[in-house]
Protein backbone atom coordinates (compact mmCIF):
# COMPACT_ATOMS: atom_id res chain seq x y z
CA UNK A 1 0.00 0.00 0.00
CA UNK A 2 1.07 3.57 -0.04
CA UNK A 3 3.69 4.75 2.43
CA UNK A 4 1.33 7.15 3.79
CA UNK A 5 -1.70 4.83 3.92
CA UNK A 6 -0.08 2.64 5.48
CA UNK A 7 2.02 4.65 7.79
CA UNK A 8 -1.29 5.78 8.99
CA UNK A 9 -3.63 2.38 9.44
CA UNK A 10 -0.72 1.03 11.58
CA UNK A 11 -0.72 4.07 13.21
CA UNK A 12 -4.86 3.76 13.95
CA UNK A 13 -3.85 -0.09 15.03
CA UNK A 14 -1.75 1.17 17.46
CA UNK A 15 -4.17 2.92 18.70
CA UNK A 16 -6.43 0.71 19.30
CA UNK A 17 -3.72 -2.35 20.46
CA UNK A 18 -1.42 -0.19 22.56
CA UNK A 19 1.95 -0.62 20.80
CA UNK A 20 3.27 -1.10 17.57
CA UNK A 21 3.08 -5.15 18.01
CA UNK A 22 0.35 -6.94 16.40
CA UNK A 23 -1.16 -10.42 16.56
CA UNK A 24 -0.94 -12.86 13.62
CA UNK A 25 -4.53 -12.72 13.46
CA UNK A 26 -4.97 -9.15 12.64
CA UNK A 27 -1.92 -8.34 10.71
CA UNK A 28 -1.99 -11.00 8.29
CA UNK A 29 -5.96 -9.42 7.48
CA UNK A 30 -4.49 -6.43 7.26
CA UNK A 31 -3.49 -6.25 3.50
CA UNK A 32 -6.89 -7.89 2.35
CA UNK A 33 -8.87 -5.75 4.05
CA UNK A 34 -6.95 -2.26 3.15
CA UNK A 35 -7.53 -3.20 -0.24
CA UNK A 36 -11.18 -4.05 0.31
CA UNK A 37 -12.03 -0.21 1.39
CA UNK A 38 -9.68 1.13 -0.46
CA UNK A 39 -10.19 -0.04 -4.37
CA UNK A 40 -13.07 -2.87 -4.45
CA UNK A 41 -15.99 -1.88 -2.23
CA UNK A 42 -18.88 0.91 -2.75
CA UNK A 43 -19.29 2.35 0.62
CA UNK A 44 -20.68 5.84 2.28
CA UNK A 45 -18.84 6.11 5.80
CA UNK A 46 -21.63 8.90 6.24
CA UNK A 47 -24.44 6.42 5.62
CA UNK A 48 -23.02 2.82 6.34
CA UNK A 49 -26.35 1.52 5.40
CA UNK A 50 -26.74 2.79 2.35
CA UNK A 51 -28.70 0.36 0.00
CA UNK A 52 -26.22 0.40 -2.78
CA UNK A 53 -23.58 -0.70 -1.03
CA UNK A 54 -21.45 -3.51 -1.16
CA UNK A 55 -21.94 -6.08 1.89
CA UNK A 56 -18.47 -7.23 3.75
CA UNK A 57 -18.68 -9.91 6.65
CA UNK A 58 -15.57 -10.20 8.45
CA UNK A 59 -16.36 -14.09 9.14
CA UNK A 60 -12.95 -14.37 10.81
CA UNK A 61 -14.21 -11.93 13.36
CA UNK A 62 -11.07 -12.52 15.75
CA UNK A 63 -8.06 -10.31 15.55
CA UNK A 64 -9.83 -7.08 14.34
CA UNK A 65 -7.38 -4.62 15.55
CA UNK A 66 -6.77 -4.37 11.61
CA UNK A 67 -10.65 -4.05 10.86
CA UNK A 68 -11.30 -1.54 13.36
CA UNK A 69 -8.30 0.52 11.70
CA UNK A 70 -9.56 0.28 8.51
CA UNK A 71 -12.83 1.49 8.90
CA UNK A 72 -11.80 4.37 10.86
CA UNK A 73 -9.02 5.20 8.55
CA UNK A 74 -11.93 5.17 5.93
CA UNK A 75 -14.20 7.39 8.34
CA UNK A 76 -16.86 5.01 9.71
CA UNK A 77 -16.24 6.33 13.31
CA UNK A 78 -13.44 9.32 15.00
CA UNK A 79 -10.09 7.27 15.10
CA UNK A 80 -10.10 8.21 19.05
CA UNK A 81 -12.57 5.47 19.81
CA UNK A 82 -9.87 2.79 18.95
CA UNK A 83 -7.78 4.15 22.12
CA UNK A 84 -11.47 2.33 23.57
CA UNK A 85 -10.55 -1.24 22.16
CA UNK A 86 -11.57 -4.71 24.77
CA UNK A 87 -12.51 -1.89 27.48
CA UNK A 88 -14.97 -1.58 29.39
CA UNK A 89 -17.42 0.52 28.22
CA UNK A 90 -15.96 0.75 24.69
CA UNK A 91 -17.76 -0.19 21.88
CA UNK A 92 -14.83 -2.06 19.79
CA UNK A 93 -14.90 -5.25 20.88
CA UNK A 94 -12.17 -8.57 20.78
CA UNK A 95 -15.09 -9.64 17.97
CA UNK A 96 -16.70 -7.34 15.86
CA UNK A 97 -20.55 -5.99 16.86
CA UNK A 98 -22.99 -5.11 14.09
CA UNK A 99 -25.04 -3.26 17.32
CA UNK A 100 -21.92 -0.96 18.35
CA UNK A 101 -19.72 -0.45 15.29
CA UNK A 102 -20.34 1.75 12.20
CA UNK A 103 -19.63 -0.48 9.09
CA UNK A 104 -19.81 -4.10 10.69
CA UNK A 105 -22.25 -5.76 8.92
CA UNK A 106 -22.43 -8.66 10.86
CA UNK A 107 -21.27 -9.66 14.41
CA UNK A 108 -18.77 -12.21 14.39
CA UNK A 109 -16.14 -14.69 16.59
CA UNK A 110 -17.40 -17.78 16.09
CA UNK A 111 -15.97 -19.71 13.52
CA UNK A 112 -18.50 -20.95 10.42
CA UNK A 113 -21.20 -18.10 10.54
CA UNK A 114 -20.42 -15.77 8.02
CA UNK A 115 -20.06 -17.71 5.13
CA UNK A 116 -23.70 -18.92 5.28
CA UNK A 117 -24.96 -15.31 6.50
CA UNK A 118 -23.25 -13.98 3.51
CA UNK A 119 -24.98 -16.62 1.05
CA UNK A 120 -28.55 -15.60 2.76
CA UNK A 121 -27.44 -11.62 1.92
CA UNK A 122 -26.01 -12.29 -1.44
CA UNK A 123 -29.52 -14.44 -2.13
CA UNK A 124 -31.77 -11.01 -0.35
CA UNK A 125 -29.89 -8.73 -2.97
CA UNK A 126 -30.82 -11.15 -6.12
CA UNK A 127 -34.53 -11.01 -4.62
CA UNK A 128 -34.21 -6.82 -4.14
CA UNK A 129 -32.56 -6.84 -8.01
CA UNK A 130 -29.32 -5.40 -6.68
CA UNK A 131 -27.66 -7.37 -8.94
CA UNK A 132 -24.57 -5.55 -9.31
CA UNK A 133 -23.86 -5.56 -5.50
CA UNK A 134 -21.40 -8.13 -4.42
CA UNK A 135 -21.17 -9.78 -1.45
CA UNK A 136 -17.85 -10.61 0.20
CA UNK A 137 -16.38 -12.86 3.01
CA UNK A 138 -13.58 -13.26 4.60
CA UNK A 139 -12.97 -15.90 6.15
CA UNK A 140 -9.59 -17.44 8.04
CA UNK A 141 -7.86 -21.53 6.33
CA UNK A 142 -8.54 -23.00 9.90
CA UNK A 143 -12.29 -21.43 10.09
CA UNK A 144 -12.44 -23.65 6.94
CA UNK A 145 -12.21 -26.43 9.28
CA UNK A 146 -15.81 -25.56 9.91
CA UNK A 147 -18.67 -27.70 8.65
CA UNK A 148 -20.90 -25.14 8.85
CA UNK A 149 -18.90 -23.74 5.62
CA UNK A 150 -19.01 -26.46 3.48
CA UNK A 151 -22.56 -26.40 3.53
CA UNK A 152 -22.66 -23.09 1.99
CA UNK A 153 -20.25 -23.52 -0.32
CA UNK A 154 -22.03 -26.77 -1.66
CA UNK A 155 -25.16 -24.77 -1.68
CA UNK A 156 -23.71 -21.10 -3.24
CA UNK A 157 -23.32 -22.44 -6.73
CA UNK A 158 -26.45 -24.42 -7.12
CA UNK A 159 -27.54 -21.37 -6.11
CA UNK A 160 -25.57 -19.22 -9.15
CA UNK A 161 -24.76 -16.58 -6.59
CA UNK A 162 -21.94 -14.95 -8.99
CA UNK A 163 -21.73 -12.10 -6.62
CA UNK A 164 -20.61 -13.99 -3.85
CA UNK A 165 -17.04 -13.79 -2.80
CA UNK A 166 -15.15 -15.92 -0.42
CA UNK A 167 -11.87 -14.47 0.72
CA UNK A 168 -9.61 -16.72 2.48
CA UNK A 169 -6.73 -15.36 4.10
CA UNK A 170 -4.84 -18.71 4.35
CA UNK A 171 -2.06 -18.15 7.25
CA UNK A 172 -1.45 -21.52 6.95
CA UNK A 173 -2.87 -22.04 10.66
CA UNK A 174 -4.92 -24.83 9.76
CA UNK A 175 -3.83 -28.53 11.81
CA UNK A 176 -5.47 -30.20 8.58
CA UNK A 177 -3.91 -29.57 5.02
CA UNK A 178 -6.62 -27.99 3.41
CA UNK A 179 -5.82 -27.46 -0.22
CA UNK A 180 -8.20 -24.93 -0.71
CA UNK A 181 -8.20 -23.90 -4.26
CA UNK A 182 -8.42 -27.74 -5.24
CA UNK A 183 -11.58 -28.00 -2.99
CA UNK A 184 -13.39 -24.71 -4.07
CA UNK A 185 -13.23 -25.99 -7.57
CA UNK A 186 -14.46 -29.18 -7.11
CA UNK A 187 -17.54 -27.63 -5.37
CA UNK A 188 -18.04 -25.51 -8.25
CA UNK A 189 -16.34 -22.10 -7.57
CA UNK A 190 -14.54 -20.12 -9.53
CA UNK A 191 -11.20 -19.99 -7.47
CA UNK A 192 -8.10 -18.10 -7.76
CA UNK A 193 -4.81 -17.62 -5.60
CA UNK A 194 -3.06 -14.70 -4.82
CA UNK A 195 -0.21 -13.78 -3.46
CA UNK A 196 -1.86 -12.17 0.30
CA UNK A 197 0.66 -8.75 0.52
CA UNK A 198 0.18 -8.33 -3.41
CA UNK A 199 -2.02 -5.27 -3.51
CA UNK A 200 -2.26 -5.10 -7.17
CA UNK A 201 -2.74 -8.75 -7.51
CA UNK A 202 -5.60 -8.92 -4.61
CA UNK A 203 -7.43 -6.22 -6.19
CA UNK A 204 -7.29 -7.69 -9.86
CA UNK A 205 -8.88 -10.97 -8.61
CA UNK A 206 -11.14 -9.29 -5.69
CA UNK A 207 -12.47 -7.15 -9.05
CA UNK A 208 -13.69 -10.05 -10.91
CA UNK A 209 -16.99 -11.69 -10.94
CA UNK A 210 -18.02 -14.80 -12.85
CA UNK A 211 -22.33 -13.94 -13.81
CA UNK A 212 -22.96 -17.61 -12.38
CA UNK A 213 -20.52 -18.91 -10.41
CA UNK A 214 -19.60 -17.60 -7.10
CA UNK A 215 -15.97 -16.85 -6.67
CA UNK A 216 -13.30 -17.75 -4.03
CA UNK A 217 -10.12 -15.38 -4.01
CA UNK A 218 -7.32 -17.77 -1.52
CA UNK A 219 -4.80 -14.64 -0.13
CA UNK A 220 -2.14 -17.07 0.55
CA UNK A 221 0.30 -15.61 3.64
CA UNK A 222 3.26 -17.08 2.96
CA UNK A 223 4.62 -19.71 5.78
CA UNK A 224 6.51 -18.00 8.55
CA UNK A 225 5.28 -14.04 7.31
CA UNK A 226 1.69 -12.06 8.66
CA UNK B 1 -51.18 -27.65 12.33
CA UNK B 2 -48.36 -28.51 9.48
CA UNK B 3 -50.28 -27.99 7.00
CA UNK B 4 -51.85 -24.71 8.72
CA UNK B 5 -48.43 -23.22 8.96
CA UNK B 6 -47.49 -23.68 5.07
CA UNK B 7 -50.54 -21.76 4.05
CA UNK B 8 -50.08 -19.47 6.60
CA UNK B 9 -46.73 -18.78 5.26
CA UNK B 10 -47.52 -19.36 1.54
CA UNK B 11 -50.27 -16.06 2.32
CA UNK B 12 -48.04 -13.97 3.97
CA UNK B 13 -44.80 -14.38 1.14
CA UNK B 14 -47.75 -13.57 -1.29
CA UNK B 15 -48.60 -10.50 0.58
CA UNK B 16 -45.84 -9.43 1.76
CA UNK B 17 -42.81 -9.12 -0.46
CA UNK B 18 -40.47 -8.89 2.52
CA UNK B 19 -41.34 -11.96 3.40
CA UNK B 20 -38.46 -14.83 3.00
CA UNK B 21 -39.08 -18.60 3.28
CA UNK B 22 -36.03 -21.07 3.80
CA UNK B 23 -36.29 -24.43 4.46
CA UNK B 24 -34.09 -27.83 3.80
CA UNK B 25 -35.56 -30.19 2.08
CA UNK B 26 -38.39 -30.92 5.09
CA UNK B 27 -42.25 -30.31 4.49
CA UNK B 28 -41.19 -28.46 1.02
CA UNK B 29 -45.04 -29.92 -0.15
CA UNK B 30 -46.49 -27.62 1.72
CA UNK B 31 -44.69 -24.56 0.62
CA UNK B 32 -45.57 -24.93 -2.85
CA UNK B 33 -46.96 -21.92 -4.02
CA UNK B 34 -44.00 -19.40 -2.51
CA UNK B 35 -41.02 -22.16 -4.06
CA UNK B 36 -42.97 -22.30 -7.15
CA UNK B 37 -43.98 -18.75 -7.44
CA UNK B 38 -41.21 -16.63 -6.32
CA UNK B 39 -37.67 -18.66 -6.55
CA UNK B 40 -35.68 -15.60 -5.66
CA UNK B 41 -37.63 -14.98 -1.79
CA UNK B 42 -37.79 -19.07 -1.22
CA UNK B 43 -35.26 -21.56 -1.22
CA UNK B 44 -34.87 -25.15 0.03
CA UNK B 45 -31.06 -25.18 0.29
CA UNK B 46 -30.81 -29.07 0.97
CA UNK B 47 -30.43 -30.81 4.52
CA UNK B 48 -28.40 -28.03 6.10
CA UNK B 49 -29.93 -26.71 8.97
CA UNK B 50 -26.82 -24.44 10.72
CA UNK B 51 -26.90 -22.57 7.35
CA UNK B 52 -30.44 -22.55 7.04
CA UNK B 53 -30.57 -20.32 9.76
CA UNK B 54 -27.32 -18.35 8.74
CA UNK B 55 -29.10 -17.64 5.38
CA UNK B 56 -32.39 -16.87 7.08
CA UNK B 57 -30.21 -14.34 8.72
CA UNK B 58 -28.90 -12.87 5.91
CA UNK B 59 -32.03 -12.34 4.48
CA UNK B 60 -33.28 -10.49 7.68
CA UNK B 61 -30.30 -8.54 7.94
CA UNK B 62 -31.18 -6.96 4.81
CA UNK B 63 -34.36 -6.30 5.68
CA UNK B 64 -36.95 -9.42 5.26
CA UNK B 65 -38.76 -11.57 7.58
CA UNK B 66 -37.74 -14.94 6.78
CA UNK B 67 -39.79 -17.48 8.00
CA UNK B 68 -37.72 -21.05 8.72
CA UNK B 69 -39.10 -24.70 9.27
CA UNK B 70 -38.15 -28.28 9.91
CA UNK B 71 -38.44 -31.00 12.45
CA UNK B 72 -38.23 -29.49 16.10
CA UNK B 73 -34.92 -30.97 17.15
CA UNK B 74 -32.85 -30.05 13.82
CA UNK B 75 -34.41 -26.21 13.96
CA UNK B 76 -33.73 -25.92 17.83
CA UNK B 77 -31.09 -28.35 18.94
CA UNK B 78 -28.99 -28.64 16.20
CA UNK B 79 -28.53 -25.10 15.25
CA UNK B 80 -28.98 -23.91 18.62
CA UNK B 81 -25.60 -21.64 18.60
CA UNK B 82 -26.80 -20.12 14.91
CA UNK B 83 -29.83 -18.80 15.83
CA UNK B 84 -28.58 -17.67 19.27
CA UNK B 85 -26.06 -15.37 17.47
CA UNK B 86 -27.06 -14.68 14.07
CA UNK B 87 -30.96 -13.52 15.11
CA UNK B 88 -30.79 -12.94 19.17
CA UNK B 89 -26.74 -11.44 19.52
CA UNK B 90 -27.29 -9.68 16.20
CA UNK B 91 -30.58 -8.47 16.96
CA UNK B 92 -33.17 -9.65 13.88
CA UNK B 93 -36.22 -11.00 13.52
CA UNK B 94 -37.54 -14.26 12.35
CA UNK B 95 -40.11 -17.13 12.58
CA UNK B 96 -38.93 -20.53 13.26
CA UNK B 97 -41.71 -22.93 13.26
CA UNK B 98 -40.92 -26.75 13.76
CA UNK B 99 -42.70 -29.91 13.61
CA UNK B 100 -42.90 -32.96 15.50
CA UNK B 101 -42.88 -31.88 18.96
CA UNK B 102 -41.78 -34.08 21.85
CA UNK B 103 -42.39 -37.34 19.74
CA UNK B 104 -44.97 -36.89 17.86
CA UNK B 105 -43.23 -39.00 15.51
CA UNK B 106 -42.84 -42.04 18.07
CA UNK B 107 -41.96 -44.49 15.60
CA UNK B 108 -38.93 -42.77 14.32
CA UNK B 109 -37.40 -42.55 17.67
CA UNK B 110 -35.58 -40.36 20.26
CA UNK B 111 -33.15 -38.91 17.05
CA UNK B 112 -36.60 -37.21 16.04
CA UNK B 113 -37.97 -36.32 19.03
CA UNK B 114 -37.64 -32.83 20.74
CA UNK B 115 -39.20 -33.17 24.11
CA UNK B 116 -35.83 -30.12 25.29
CA UNK B 117 -36.62 -27.54 22.55
CA UNK B 118 -38.76 -24.73 24.51
CA UNK B 119 -36.31 -25.07 27.65
CA UNK B 120 -33.54 -24.60 24.80
CA UNK B 121 -35.10 -21.48 23.07
CA UNK B 122 -35.64 -20.30 26.25
CA UNK B 123 -31.89 -20.12 26.88
CA UNK B 124 -31.92 -17.21 24.37
CA UNK B 125 -32.66 -13.97 25.60
CA UNK B 126 -35.92 -11.95 23.92
CA UNK B 127 -37.25 -14.82 22.81
CA UNK B 128 -41.29 -15.55 21.97
CA UNK B 129 -42.17 -19.06 22.42
CA UNK B 130 -46.13 -20.10 21.24
CA UNK B 131 -47.07 -23.30 21.04
CA UNK B 132 -50.72 -23.33 19.83
CA UNK B 133 -53.78 -25.95 20.30
CA UNK B 134 -55.43 -25.94 16.81
CA UNK B 135 -54.28 -24.73 12.83
CA UNK B 136 -56.69 -21.78 13.65
CA UNK B 137 -53.80 -20.54 16.72
CA UNK B 138 -50.89 -21.62 14.66
CA UNK B 139 -52.16 -19.47 11.93
CA UNK B 140 -52.57 -16.51 13.97
CA UNK B 141 -49.66 -17.11 16.20
CA UNK B 142 -47.27 -17.07 13.01
CA UNK B 143 -49.37 -13.89 11.44
CA UNK B 144 -49.30 -11.73 14.30
CA UNK B 145 -45.33 -11.77 15.16
CA UNK B 146 -43.79 -12.47 12.00
CA UNK B 147 -42.97 -8.79 11.22
CA UNK B 148 -42.53 -8.07 15.06
CA UNK B 149 -38.95 -8.08 14.70
CA UNK B 150 -38.74 -10.95 17.60
CA UNK B 151 -36.79 -14.63 17.33
CA UNK B 152 -40.53 -15.98 17.46
CA UNK B 153 -40.38 -20.36 17.79
CA UNK B 154 -43.91 -21.51 17.01
CA UNK B 155 -44.16 -25.21 17.95
CA UNK B 156 -46.82 -27.41 15.78
CA UNK B 157 -47.87 -31.11 16.83
CA UNK B 158 -50.13 -33.31 15.91
CA UNK B 159 -52.07 -33.26 18.95
CA UNK B 160 -55.01 -30.77 18.65
CA UNK B 161 -58.08 -29.15 20.90
CA UNK B 162 -61.22 -29.51 18.90
CA UNK B 163 -61.83 -26.13 20.35
CA UNK B 164 -60.02 -22.97 19.29
CA UNK B 165 -59.22 -19.89 21.32
CA UNK B 166 -58.66 -16.15 20.12
CA UNK B 167 -55.57 -16.54 21.56
CA UNK B 168 -52.56 -13.83 21.76
CA UNK B 169 -49.08 -13.62 22.16
CA UNK B 170 -48.59 -12.64 25.87
CA UNK B 171 -52.06 -13.77 27.26
CA UNK B 172 -53.35 -16.85 28.69
CA UNK B 173 -57.34 -17.72 28.28
CA UNK B 174 -59.08 -18.74 31.68
CA UNK B 175 -60.61 -21.38 30.96
CA UNK B 176 -62.88 -22.33 33.90
CA UNK B 177 -62.44 -21.03 37.46
CA UNK B 178 -62.40 -22.73 40.93
CA UNK B 179 -61.26 -22.51 44.26
CA UNK B 180 -58.39 -24.85 45.23
CA UNK B 181 -55.60 -24.46 42.98
CA UNK B 182 -54.40 -23.30 39.43
CA UNK B 183 -53.99 -25.64 36.14
CA UNK B 184 -52.30 -23.78 33.68
CA UNK B 185 -52.73 -25.87 30.62
CA UNK B 186 -50.02 -25.57 27.60
CA UNK B 187 -51.31 -25.96 23.99
CA UNK B 188 -52.40 -29.60 22.79
CA UNK B 189 -52.49 -30.48 26.26
CA UNK B 190 -55.60 -28.20 26.96
CA UNK B 191 -58.40 -30.48 25.58
CA UNK B 192 -56.90 -33.52 27.69
CA UNK B 193 -56.53 -31.10 30.53
CA UNK B 194 -60.19 -30.18 30.75
CA UNK B 195 -61.53 -33.97 31.10
CA UNK B 196 -58.77 -34.74 33.60
CA UNK B 197 -59.83 -31.94 35.95
CA UNK B 198 -63.56 -32.95 35.51
CA UNK B 199 -65.06 -32.59 39.50
CA UNK B 200 -62.25 -30.66 40.75
CA UNK B 201 -62.30 -27.59 42.45
CA UNK B 202 -59.65 -26.43 40.32
CA UNK B 203 -59.39 -22.52 37.78
CA UNK B 204 -58.04 -23.77 34.50
CA UNK B 205 -55.77 -21.38 32.72
CA UNK B 206 -54.84 -21.79 28.57
CA UNK B 207 -50.85 -20.64 28.27
CA UNK B 208 -49.89 -21.19 24.28
CA UNK B 209 -47.62 -18.01 25.07
CA UNK B 210 -45.26 -19.50 26.74
CA UNK B 211 -42.60 -16.48 26.28
CA UNK B 212 -43.72 -13.76 26.72
CA UNK B 213 -45.75 -15.69 29.79
CA UNK B 214 -48.73 -13.73 31.29
CA UNK B 215 -47.93 -13.61 35.01
CA UNK B 216 -50.28 -11.01 35.21
CA UNK B 217 -53.16 -13.17 34.62
CA UNK B 218 -52.03 -16.17 36.88
CA UNK B 219 -51.24 -13.84 40.05
CA UNK B 220 -54.83 -12.78 39.30
CA UNK B 221 -56.69 -15.99 38.93
CA UNK B 222 -54.44 -18.20 41.85
CA UNK B 223 -56.06 -17.86 45.24
CA UNK B 224 -54.21 -20.63 46.77
CA UNK B 225 -51.01 -21.89 47.07
CA UNK B 226 -50.96 -24.60 44.02
CA UNK B 227 -50.34 -24.28 40.69
CA UNK B 228 -50.00 -27.33 38.47
CA UNK B 229 -48.40 -27.07 34.59
CA UNK B 230 -49.61 -29.47 32.01
CA UNK B 231 -46.86 -29.34 29.83
CA UNK B 232 -46.32 -30.81 26.52
CA UNK B 233 -42.18 -31.01 26.72
CA UNK B 234 -39.95 -31.78 29.22
CA UNK B 235 -41.66 -31.44 32.77
CA UNK B 236 -40.27 -28.40 34.46
CA UNK B 237 -40.24 -26.04 31.50
CA UNK B 238 -41.97 -23.70 32.61
CA UNK B 239 -41.57 -23.62 36.31
CA UNK B 240 -39.16 -20.62 36.30
CA UNK B 241 -41.65 -18.31 34.59
CA UNK B 242 -44.41 -19.67 36.98
CA UNK B 243 -42.30 -19.66 40.09
CA UNK B 244 -40.88 -16.04 38.98
CA UNK B 245 -44.86 -15.07 38.91
CA UNK B 246 -46.05 -15.76 42.23
CA UNK B 247 -42.33 -14.56 43.80
CA UNK B 248 -44.55 -12.85 46.00
CA UNK B 249 -46.33 -15.65 48.10
CA UNK B 250 -45.84 -19.11 49.34
CA UNK B 251 -46.29 -21.71 46.72
CA UNK B 252 -46.33 -25.18 45.71
CA UNK B 253 -45.71 -26.00 41.98
CA UNK B 254 -45.63 -28.92 40.21
CA UNK B 255 -45.19 -30.07 36.52
CA UNK B 256 -46.93 -32.96 34.83
CA UNK B 257 -44.77 -33.04 31.97
CA UNK B 258 -42.76 -35.50 29.59
CA UNK B 259 -39.94 -37.13 31.88
CA UNK B 260 -36.07 -36.16 31.61
CA UNK B 261 -35.34 -39.50 30.00
CA UNK B 262 -34.62 -40.74 26.61
CA UNK B 263 -37.49 -43.08 25.40
CA UNK B 264 -35.68 -46.04 23.52
CA UNK B 265 -39.31 -47.89 22.09
CA UNK B 266 -40.95 -46.82 18.99
CA UNK B 267 -44.94 -46.79 18.36
CA UNK B 268 -47.76 -44.58 18.39
CA UNK B 269 -48.32 -40.82 19.55
CA UNK B 270 -51.05 -41.68 21.64
CA UNK B 271 -48.56 -44.85 22.94
CA UNK B 272 -45.68 -42.17 24.14
CA UNK B 273 -48.41 -40.05 25.58
CA UNK B 274 -49.38 -43.07 28.22
CA UNK B 275 -45.97 -43.94 29.19
CA UNK B 276 -45.37 -41.01 29.89
CA UNK B 277 -48.15 -40.21 31.73
CA UNK B 278 -49.59 -37.06 29.47
CA UNK B 279 -52.65 -39.32 28.67
CA UNK B 280 -56.00 -37.91 30.45
CA UNK B 281 -55.61 -40.90 33.04
CA UNK B 282 -51.82 -39.83 33.35
CA UNK B 283 -52.58 -36.68 33.80
CA UNK B 284 -55.86 -36.53 36.08
CA UNK B 285 -53.58 -38.86 38.66
CA UNK B 286 -50.55 -36.61 38.43
CA UNK B 287 -52.52 -33.99 39.22
CA UNK B 288 -54.27 -35.14 42.12
CA UNK B 289 -51.03 -36.80 43.69
CA UNK B 290 -49.76 -33.32 43.51
CA UNK B 291 -52.46 -31.84 44.86
CA UNK B 292 -53.19 -34.42 48.10
CA UNK B 293 -49.36 -33.91 48.47
CA UNK B 294 -48.86 -37.33 48.16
Amino acid sequence: MPAEHADEIHRLMALATGDEKHDESSTSTLDALHVLYDRVLRFDAANPGWEERDRFILSKGHGPASYYAVLAHHGFFPPDRLAGFMTWGGTLGSHPDRQQVPGVEASTGSLGHGLPMAVGVALALRAKGLTDQRTIVLTGDAELNEGSNWEAILVAPTLELGGLTLLAVDNHSSTIDMNLPAKLEAFGWVARTVEGHDHAGLEAVLCERDDHRPTAVIADIPEGEW
Amino acid sequence: MREQMGITACDLFAQDDRVAIVLAEISTQYFGPALEGDPLRAVNLGIMEQSMIGVAAGFAMEGFHPIVHTMAPFIVERPLEQIKLDFGYQGLGGTFVSAGASYDYGAEGATHHSPGDVQAMLTIPGVEVLVPGSAVEVDRAIRSTYADGRITYVRTGVAMNATSFETQIGRAEVIRRGGRSTVLAVGPLLERTLAAVEGMDVTVLYVTSVAPFDAETLVRETTGPDVVVVEPFYEGTLTPAVSAALAGRPSRIGSVGVPRRFIHTYGQLEEHDREVGLDTRGIRDRIASFLDGR
